[in-house]
């Protein structure tokens, strides 16, 4: 079954999504000298595109040309075979290939399955057509095709309704704001993003939002999306008897990871393809996962970071490297103008109610301005956080989360930027003696303080004597104030 | 008693200043007033004559048999014999290439121009190299292929002043040169931006209007970050990006990929922090101007070149290259940083910013050399390359040394100074007893700045002069003489002179036509007009005080974008080594400290390095401030003295590295060189911190070992033991 040694081995990607694109990248970067032959195959049209940017490009600041992400010229250069609109229907194991929908055979060495999730469509009355498709009014929200779709039709969209107030759906339905569409979330949970946040935090979010033009409704089911709404328009009817006006629905319920290839191959899957710290599939040395369709130590990740660090590392171990996967601390962002959020770690911690020791659970709310923040702590690390309109310490926080590196002392830091070192500003005047007034030429207040009792009557004169004020000039003031303020002690009253 | 009009001994901004010499000879300083300085002076300059006649001045050669023996005094003749005769055996038992030079860049126009060409003429080695190897490379290299040429400002600085809003990426010039600062406040008080990226919240930082708090090692993360907001916030100069320059498409794709979420997780810059500074710059550039400048922070990264180049591909996003008070510009730090890489102290260039390998270039300076060209070597290692070659197989066996002291400034210290030790000979110039000095062979006493003409070309592309005020003590020579001598002795003393208005005359010819062209710059012209902006071609070119109106000295006339990846430092944390480290400055002091050091008023000052660490960071480490600190890396340790301040990164330290022997930071630096400037990685390393305990008879230990003893007056002043005083550049 093996090949003679003397053949280059022939790597496949199923996938060419961020998963896949990364990880043809990262193989080449430790293969100069091309050992391996790499086929990519892919199911969407596109050229390799940045979905993180998705969201930009619905809000209007980015363009579809300008969100890919690997140029083809890339491909050629590098003697990557891409092969787009390919669609694999099966894996044939024992003989080492995959077979595409289009009939044919593409034999491999190392198998990487890239193939990432789809969304999930609830079943709900009116959302599918009759053929099976999604409605023509119903719009998933996952790949450059949907959001193509969403812009093409955003002029005749008045009413838009979002199905899921999680990440994807709150940034689609901000975007849609964004563009003066008249935005309602529905969202089944008691909170939004209930996976990342508390209900506090969720209920600060739906403000927020809700001043930026997008309405949430929770614990809300929608049952039908129906048409003959008032005046001709079609709307989505929820469990409660409430009727919205939707000329655009975005569904944003969640993804299945693509785990079809792999199960009817019966490579172990549970809720994705069960990978070891190499990224290779349990059940067979030869087939690897990375990104949303591989779960490593029971987890699933569903955001980009980890998904790029297990590209790296497969192609680390595919070229002999030491790297091995660990799994990835997840901090979930927001990418919605005007509003700032980062989730991480555990959120829905209460300290007084835990009452667990070296638990510590940090606290400020300020919902009217739309700010949340919660960090949790354990043994003196970040271990959880919601930042939530306090956009400040965010890049702080975040770091001490990912790197596990113990808290400030002072604990304040971590939510008020600088609270720690303010101090009340002195009055000029009131400086004491050793407190250097000029730092170009090491001058204290002490000194300018003596060159007055000398008799010097002016910054000149200090200067003169003293050198303060003769580097950069930015101690004028205060040279001048404790001029003035020995004057007013000299002078009798 | 006379007054003279020159310049500081320092920096590169050098500062204008009158010297008043008495009928003693004592000098004293006055500012003068000058478009950089304007008027003011900090405690370096002020106090910059007081070197002149310190008793720690060397005024005699000094040669030894053996490094563990002394010294003995000798005759200039009678030195340079001897470091004739070790040459010519040098190269005659292993070739013309086992003699190497490094020089500096302090060293004059003159000096520096004349140092390549003895190298080349009379030594014929290919083996010589800089001490801007640690200091400009990284933007030079970043700035030729952006550009095609690499002149730290693109303007004059004045310009600076006048423009709506700055970035500094890594540079703390209120500590490095305070009266900069001036142009930088005249933007804050008219309510533009003042933004720095810095690990530490430095005194400039305390200026600015925006401060970024970048983890060590992520600066380039930090600038694609930036370019990313300015294309997809829309900030981007469309029209200028069309018509002035190529690469924008790859370089955007690069940046893509990093979106202000993802940047702040690499750096811990809040995404709110890249959104306002895009935005302000921006905002400046649709008013008066924005310009981003970088310094020694971004630059001494083993990726510093990119790192520059991305903070220049965010430049030419916002269209500001070329146009008024706008642009990117490199913060220069020597002296003569500028002057001192145009003219051929480099390993790979020919004076006028030649490339040594054209052939074009080297038939033109052969012609001014009046040699042939086939007789130039090629081109040789960097610097820190060629001191790991020294005393190695095949490599040096001789070392001349002017105007550095790297035993110092190089990465890895005690690996140089092995090094040092593995060369047959090592000569050394130099005005006091540095470091280096006191590790040759023979050492040479030399002019120093108030004792010479000559010319220094600033931090703005400005040729000024560099005035003598008083003369030298008996027994000093300038490096002129002494390069002019030593040709002689070499058999080719009738191509060199020890006048510098005729050496500055033949580096206007050597460097005319090529990018850094002086040919219409005269000694009378800097007199006459306050200084000369290169390029300046003939006599009657005005010079050029600002570059790229009209378009950039590239084949096609266009600023290249060029795209380029983030990646970690060559070094990161781990458990045994979890802190980073960073280097830099203190306003007291300059360079290794050789000159500084020996100045009574700074010494006192400034006593000891200092270990800048946050309180939460002690308090782990059970340190307290005033408490020694050893600072350990892989290669090495070195010894300073704890500051407590929340002013710095609570994973970072920060140690200045004025200071030789234990107290020398340089001994724990990484040697990980950039791919393209061959920068040391300076700015980042993984360390641990020791407290190290005085016992009672006042040695000290580390913490739970017998280590290497520090004895606690070492830390108050250099002291006239020639084995173990400062020293220059």
């Amino acid at each position: 079954m093996s090949r003679p040694t003397d053949v280059a081995p022939r790597i496949v990607v199923v996938g060419h999504g961020m998963a896949g694109a990364r990880f043809v990248q990262e193989l080449r970067a430790r293969d100069l000298s091309r050992r391996f032959e790499v086929t990519v195959l892919g199911a969407e049209p596109e050229a390799a595109y940045n979905r993180v940017l998705l969201s930009s490009v619905l809000a209007g600041s980015l363009t579809p040309a300008e969100i890919e992400t690997v140029p083809s010229a890339w491909y050629a250069a590098e003697d990557v075979e891409l092969r787009t609109g390919v669609e694999v229907a099966a894996i044939d194991r024992r003989h080492r290939r995959v077979l595409t929908t289009a009939g044919e055979h593409v034999p491999y060495d190392h198998l990487v399955l890239a193939t990432g999730s789809r969304p999930w469509v609830p079943p709900i009355d009116g959302l599918v057509a009759d053929d099976g498709e999604l409605d023509r009014d119903v719009v998933v929200f996952r790949t450059l095709g949907d959001c193509r779709t969403m812009l093409a039709r955003l002029d005749r969209v008045r009413y838009a309704v979002v199905l899921g107030g999680g990440l994807l759906g709150l940034e689609a339905a901000r975007g849609l704001a964004g563009r003066g569409v008249d935005v309602e979330v529905v969202h089944p949970a008691d909170r939004l993003m209930e996976r990342q946040l508390d209900l506090d935090a969720g209920r600060v979010l739906a403000r927020t939002l809700r001043s930026l033009g997008v309405r949430t409704r929770l614990n809300a089911q929608a049952v039908r999306f129906t048409d003959g709404w008032g005046g001709g328009g079609r709307g989505m009817r929820l469990d409660d008897g409430t009727r919205l006006p939707a000329d655009l629905v975005v569904v944003a319920c969640g993804v299945r990871p693509n785990t079809g290839l792999a199960a009817a191959a019966r490579l172990e899957v549970e809720r994705a393809i069960v990978v070891d710290d190499t990224m290779t599939s349990v059940t067979d040395p030869a087939i690897h996962a990375i990104g949303e369709c591989a779960q490593y130590d029971g987890q699933v990740y569903g955001l980009v970071a980890p998904a790029w660090e297990q590209a790296a590392v497969l192609a680390d171990v595919l070229t002999g490297g030491p790297e091995r996967y660990r799994g990835s601390p997840v901090v979930t962002r927001l990418k919605a103008a005007d509003v700032d959020l980062a989730a991480m770690g555990e959120t829905d911690v209460d300290e007084l109610s835990d009452d667990e020791e070296g638990l510590e659970v940090l606290r400020f709310a300020d919902p009217a301005r739309g700010t949340y923040q919660k960090v949790v702590i354990r043994d003196e690390r970040v271990t959880g956080a919601i930042m939530l309109g306090g956009p400040e310490t965010v890049g702080a926080v975040t770091q001490l989360f990912d790197r596990a590196a113990p808290v400030p002392a002072d604990r304040r830091a971590l939510i008020f930027p600088g609270v720690v070192d303010a101090g009340a500003a002195l009055d000029p005047a009131d400086l004491p003696d050793d407190h250097t007034v000029c730092r170009c030429n090491g001058v204290t207040a002490g000194r300018v303080r003596a060159a007055c009792e000398a008799g010097a009557d002016t910054v000149a004169e200090i200067a003169a004597t003293t050198r303060a004020t003769t580097g950069c000039g930015g101690c004028r003031s205060d040279v001048a104030a404790l001029l003035a303020s020995r004057s007013t002690v000299e002078v009798p009253a | 008693m006379g007054t003279t009009a020159t310049h500081c001994a320092y920096c590169a901004l050098q500062c204008a200043m009158t010297l008043t010499a008495d009928a003693g000879g004592r000098v004293t300083v006055g500012p003068r007033d000058f478009p950089t300085n304007r008027g003011g002076l900090c405690q370096k300059g002020w106090t910059a004559a007081d070197l002149l006649g310190s008793p720690e001045r060397l005024t005699t050669p000094l040669l030894r048999d053996g490094r563990s023996g002394p010294f003995r005094e000798a005759t200039w003749d009678e030195a340079l014999e001897i470091v004739a005769g070790r040459i010519r055996d040098t190269q005659r038992a292993h070739g013309r290439d086992a003699v190497a030079v490094l020089g500096g860049g302090g060293l004059t126009n003159e000096k520096a121009y004349q140092l390549g060409k003895f190298a080349r003429v009379a030594l014929r080695t290919k083996n010589i190299d800089y001490n801007g190897r640690y200091c400009m490379s990284s933007a030079a290299a970043a700035s030729n292929r952006a550009f095609g040429i690499d002149r730290g400002l693109p303007f004059p600085l004045p310009d600076l002043a006048e423009t709506g809003a700055v970035l500094i990426a890594g540079g703390n010039v209120a500590e490095t040169m305070p009266p900069f600062v001036q142009h930088l406040a005249a933007v804050v008080d008219r309510g533009g931006s003042l933004i720095i990226a810095d690990p530490r919240r430095t005194a400039t930082v305390e200026r600015a209007t925006l401060h970024l708090p970048v983890m060590p090692g992520t600066d380039l993360a930090l600038a694609l970050g930036l370019l990313h907001i300015a294309v997809a916030d829309g900030h981007a100069d469309r029209a200028y990006i069309q018509d002035r320059t190529t690469g924008f498409e790859e370089t955007w794709r690069a940046a893509a990929q990093w979106w202000p979420e993802r940047v702040e997780r690499v750096t811990g810059v809040s995404v709110l922090a890249q959104r306002a500074t895009v935005a302000q710059l921006a905002a400046g550039a649709r008013g008066r101007g924005a310009v981003v400048l970088t310094a020694r922070g971004a630059e001494q990264q083993s990726k510093g070149t990119d790192t520059v180049t991305a903070l220049i591909n965010l430049t030419l996003a916002l269209g500001l290259p070329g146009k008024p008070h706008s642009g990117f510009g490199c913060i220069t730090g020597q002296g003569n940083g500028q002057g001192g890489r145009e003219h051929g102290q480099k390993a790979d260039q020919l004076p006028g910013y030649r490339k040594i390998d054209d052939p074009a270039a080297r038939a033109h300076v052969a012609g001014v050399w009046g040699v042939d060209p086939d007789e130039l070597p090629g081109p040789g290692p960097s610097a820190y390359e060629l001191i790991e070659s020294l005393g190695a197989d095949g490599g040096p066996r001789t070392l001349l040394v002017h105007g550095t002291n790297l035993a110092v400034s190089s990465p890895r210290g005690r690996r140089v100074v092995e090094r040092l030790a593995a060369l047959d000979t090592l000569v050394v110039c130099d005005v006091v007893m540095s470091e280096t000095a006191a590790l040759a062979d023979v050492v040479l006493p030399v002019t120093q700045w108030a004792e010479e003409d000559g010319t220094m070309t600033n931090l703005e592309g400005r040729v000024i002069r560099r005035r003598r005020a008083v003369a030298p003590p008996p027994g000093v020579r300038s490096e002129l003489e002494m390069l002019t001598a030593l040709a002689d002795r070499l058999g080719r003393g009738d191509r060199f002179s020890a006048d510098p208005e005729t050496v500055f005359d033949e580096l206007r010819r050597a460097s005319a036509g090529g990018i850094a062209d002086y040919a219409g710059i005269s000694w009378d012209r800097i007199d006459a007009e306050g200084g000369v902006f290169w390029p300046c071609p003939s006599d009657t070119h005005p010079g050029t005080p600002r570059l790229f109106a009209d378009g950039f000295p590239t084949p096609d006339g266009r600023a290249r974008f060029v795209a380029v990846e983030h990646r970690p430092p060559a070094e990161d944390v781990d458990a045994d080594h979890p802190v980073y480290l960073t280097t830099g400055r203190v306003l007291q002091q300059y360079q290794s400290g050789a000159q500084t050091r020996r100045v009574p008023a700074l010494a006192a000052a400034v006593t000891e390095p200092h270990v800048e660490i946050h309180p939460d960071l002690a308090g782990r480490s059970g340190l307290a401030d005033g408490d020694l600190v050893r600072v350990v890396s892989r290669r090495g340790d070195a010894v300073g003295r704890v500051r407590l301040t929340t002013t710095i990164r609570p994973d970072t330290v920060f140690m200045p590295f004025h200071w030789g022997g234990e107290q020398a930071v340089n001994r724990v630096t990484n040697p990980a060189l950039d791919p393209i400037s061959r920068m040391p990685e300076f700015k980042v390393c993984a360390v641990r911190l020791e407290r190290v305990v005085v016992s009672q008879g006042g040695s000290c230990g580390t913490d739970g070992d017998t280590g290497p003893e520090v004895s606690p007056s070492r830390r108050s002043r250099p002291t006239a033991d020639w084995s173990e005083g400062g020293s220059a550049a």
